[in-house]
């Protein structure tokens, strides 16, 4: 081969100060105080299942990914997102699996960082949904033993969770759905009800969420567009009906809306590259959560929304082009009804 | 196709031109039914014998069918077939039928079933068309177990009702589900796809002519 | 078959030459022509061979078949009803149960209860089928009920898709089928801790869908039955 040494790449040709690493890392970091507000509510199970779901991540990156690809922090957080949304009882071989098979599946069969389709953390969770969904369900009360929790963490790979000892809860949203109970929404705010590691408290996750948003390192437009649905519709639909439906701030509080928002429906590969589609992208996701939680079959229904979104990003970033600079503003061709 | 041997025939279908894992014939009931081995046996030996006297009546009637209503003609034959499975399995395990459901029926429009015929069967003897169908009648029951051994593994502990775990087997529900057949063939096709792609690059390439197709 | 070869004899069926395609259309593949009737006579002579094959394997396989489907059904009516001695099959015709199927009458269109009895001759309920959608698809159930009482006597999940480890358990999970004998419909689902009236199952924790769809079903079906039950068993009585 003796070819010149010419580098021919496709745009952008100016490089930034802010790199993949850059943006990655830091969003490990504003996912320290969750993490630690999970294990002040559930204790050193919580950091079991976190670094369980994490290594889950880490080691099939480690396997079959790029070299140096869990050096980028990418598959760290989807570890601790994952982490986030399960149950603290939850064997530590279930959230180990759950990982493998968010980053497996969920990443590296489209071919790696920046290919996925679905947001990986929410692909594993889904699996271990359809796959456990009892060990899924089991919501342990906050500030219970902690031995009692670990123990039921340490169940041993592929066998089940023994529950006996274990003293559960319903969700909010379970008991609003199953039950016909409201929690009061103080409660939901500072974290103090039954769910999973990191849906428990709002508004500690607003904060962490509203520092990556000042940082531009994710797309306001899309935690704003989905609050904004869901309050619209709750609203709505609490004036017609307010002994069956919910009020809005409810609605915005309970269940993992705000993790959700904030952290996985803001996945920079999986949401839109446009501000219109972030827009869109964000409304879509919150009439889905409105329509799951309330005519669905199930509690809770951010997980699918986003997961059901995120098969539409192509289509929405396709629609909501931008025109290139210089051009006459006319609708696209193939996007015209 | 002309000049295989008699082994060739019978061999083919079995692993390099698989129906399902390489030629994605016959997905529907790979996908459907393939929730325990029993099962997964069960589908596989109604297809095996319906391909086979399908394949055999074809090829001994080839001369007597029209050109023009061959196809219906060859519908005809295999859905007389299959409904004399359906009604056996129905005598003889009566559990095993249900689990199936309208499966079995739907063994008509399997389509790597009316492929053998319009391919094969219809053009060659019949000692040579009952070696084809044989072959991939064992191919396609081989596709099915692989599936239905890891669904049955993972999804309930067992393995042809066999515990394999012990008592305390948590089993992962969703491979026993829909969706656990998409996963469990993606995961086979993917295996297997790895595996050719590092034989191809050890050394002596073994052109890869698996025929593309697609259908339920 | 109006693509058939262009040139030759008319057959019936093809179109006359000349009317569609001119001389310069397309070659056509050479093939040789078939008559009609033996395209009909060929599909013909096969159907009849494929329906005579049916009719042999029908009549080997029918008498297991029916067995088996005979020997399911008196299993369900037999632990619903508590092994009763016998059981007659009632027929709802017209609104009112009947044991003597009337002429004519195709006996699978009917509605029917099973009315069991105990060794010396006394009812000791009826077996009734209802069925409902559930959570995956529609849930068949059987459940014994005496009428006398108001209290039913047992349920046996016939037909269920639910969640494997979820909402099969009502089905397979004792502790839930083992609630219904001795209940009094119309039932009531609650949760955690074991109903202290006569209406109250406990439901499935994580399988309420499921659990409350075998409740209303049950409900729904004594809702409908409860009427012919009572005028059969006034005549019975007289």
């Amino acid at each position: 081969m003796n070819l010149p040494r010419l580098i021919v790449s496709a745009s952008p040709h100016l490089g930034g100060p802010v790199s993949t690493p850059t943006i990655m890392w830091n969003v490990v970091g504003s996912l320290l105080p969750i993490v630690a507000a999970s294990v002040w509510f559930f204790g050193p199970s919580a950091l079991a299942v976190l670094a369980a779901a994490t290594a889950g991540a880490l080691v099939p990156e480690r396997l079959f990914g790029r070299r140096g690809a869990p050096g980028d922090g990418s598959a760290v957080i989807t570890g601790l997102l994952l982490g986030l949304t399960l149950p603290p009882g939850l064997p530590l071989w279930m959230a180990f699996l759950g990982g493998a098979f968010g980053i497996v599946f969920g990443k590296l069969v489209f071919g790696g960082l920046g290919q996925n389709v679905f947001n990986p953390a929410l692909l594993g969770r889904a699996f271990l949904q359809a796959a456990f969904p009892v060990a899924l369900t089991t919501w342990p009360v906050p500030g219970q033993d902690a031995a009692a929790l670990l123990s039921t963490n340490l169940t041993a790979p592929l066998m089940s969770v023994d529950l006996a000892d274990t003293i559960t809860s319903a969700t909010p949203l379970g008991l609003m759905k199953f039950e016909g109970t409201l929690t009061d929404v103080p409660a939901l705010l500072f974290g103090t009800t039954g769910g999973c590691l990191g849906e428990t408290s709002a508004l500690l996750i607003l904060i962490c969420g509203g520092y990556l948003a000042l940082r531009r390192f994710l797309d306001w437009r899309i935690p704003v567009s989905i609050f904004a649905t869901v309050a619209v519709l709750a609203t709505a639909l609490h004036l017609v009906d307010g002994e069956r439906y919910p009020g809005a701030l409810f609605m915005l509080f309970s269940g993992g809306l705000v993790l959700g928002a904030m952290y996985m429906a803001t996945d920079m590969v999986t949401s839109p590259s446009t501000r219109r589609g972030a827009w869109i992208f964000g409304a879509g996701i919150g009439v889905l959560v409105v329509v799951i939680r309330l005519w669905g079959g199930l509690a809770e229904g951010v997980m699918y929304a986003i997961l059901l979104m995120n098969a539409l990003v192509p289509f929405i970033d396709r629609i909501t082009r931008p025109r290139v600079f210089g051009t006459v503003p006319t609708v696209p061709a193939e996007a015209r009804p | 196709m002309r000049g295989t041997t008699a082994q060739q025939d019978l061999i083919r279908g079995i692993w390099r031109e698989n129906p399902v894992l390489v030629q994605m014939l016959g997905l529907c009931p790979a996908l459907a039914v393939t929730n325990s081995v029993e099962n997964s046996l069960a589908m596989g030996i109604a297809t095996f014998f319906v391909l086979c006297c399908s394949s055999v009546l074809v090829a001994a009637l080839k001369r007597f069918i029209p050109h023009e209503v061959r196809i219906s003609t060859y519908i005809l034959i295999i859905a007389t077939f299959v409904t004399v499975a359906d009604m056996t399995l129905e005598a003889v395990r009566p559990d095993v039928h249900k689990a199936l459901g309208a499966f079995i029926a739907l063994i008509v429009v399997n389509c790597m079933i009316l492929g053998r015929q319009e391919a094969f069967a219809s053009k060659r003897p019949i000692g040579r068309a009952l070696l084809d169908a044989a072959g991939t009648g064992t191919g396609f029951m081989i596709a099915l177990v692989m599936m239905g051994g890891v669904r049955e593994v993972l999804g309930a502990g067992t393995f042809l009702g066999v515990s394999i775990f012990g008592p305390s087997y948590e089993p992962w529900v969703v491979m026993i589900l829909p969706p656990g057949g998409f996963l469990t063939l993606g995961i086979w096709l993917l295996g297997l796809s790895w595996w050719q792609k590092r034989r191809a690059g050890d050394g002596d390439a073994a052109p890869t002519d698996a025929i593309q197709g697609g259908g339920a | 078959m109006s693509g058939a070869p262009p040139s030759g004899t008319s057959a019936p069926g093809t179109p006359p030459p000349g009317t569609g395609a001119p001389a310069a259309a397309p070659p056509v593949l050479e093939e040789p022509h078939v008559p009609a009737w033996r395209l009909f006579s060929t599909l013909g002579a096969g159907g009849a061979l494929a329906g005579l094959l049916l009719v042999f394997v029908f009549q080997l396989t029918q008498p297991a078949i029916q067995a088996h489907k005979e020997l399911m059904l008196q299993q369900a009516v037999n632990e619903v009803l508590g092994a009763p001695e016998r059981y007659d099959t009632l027929y709802l015709v017209d609104g009112a149960l009947t044991p003597e199927l009337p002429d004519g009458v195709d006996e699978r269109t009917l509605d029917r209860v099973y009315h069991g009895f105990a060794a010396d001759g006394v009812p000791v309920g009826f077996a009734i089928s209802a069925s409902r959608p559930g959570f995956q698809d529609v849930i068949r159930l059987i459940f014994g009920y005496d009428a006398a009482t108001g209290r039913l006597l047992g349920m046996r999940v016939l037909e269920s898709k639910e969640t494997p480890g979820l909402g099969d358990k009502i089905e397979k999970d004792a502790a839930f089928t083992g609630q219904f004998a001795g209940c009094e419909p119309p039932l009531v689902g609650v949760k955690g801790g074991a109903g202290s009236a006569p209406n109250e199952i406990d439901t499935i924790t994580g399988a309420t869908i499921s659990s409350v769809t075998v409740l209303r079903a049950i409900n729904d079906a004594v809702a409908h039955w409860r009427p012919a039950l009572d005028a059969y068993a006034r005549e019975h009585a007289r």
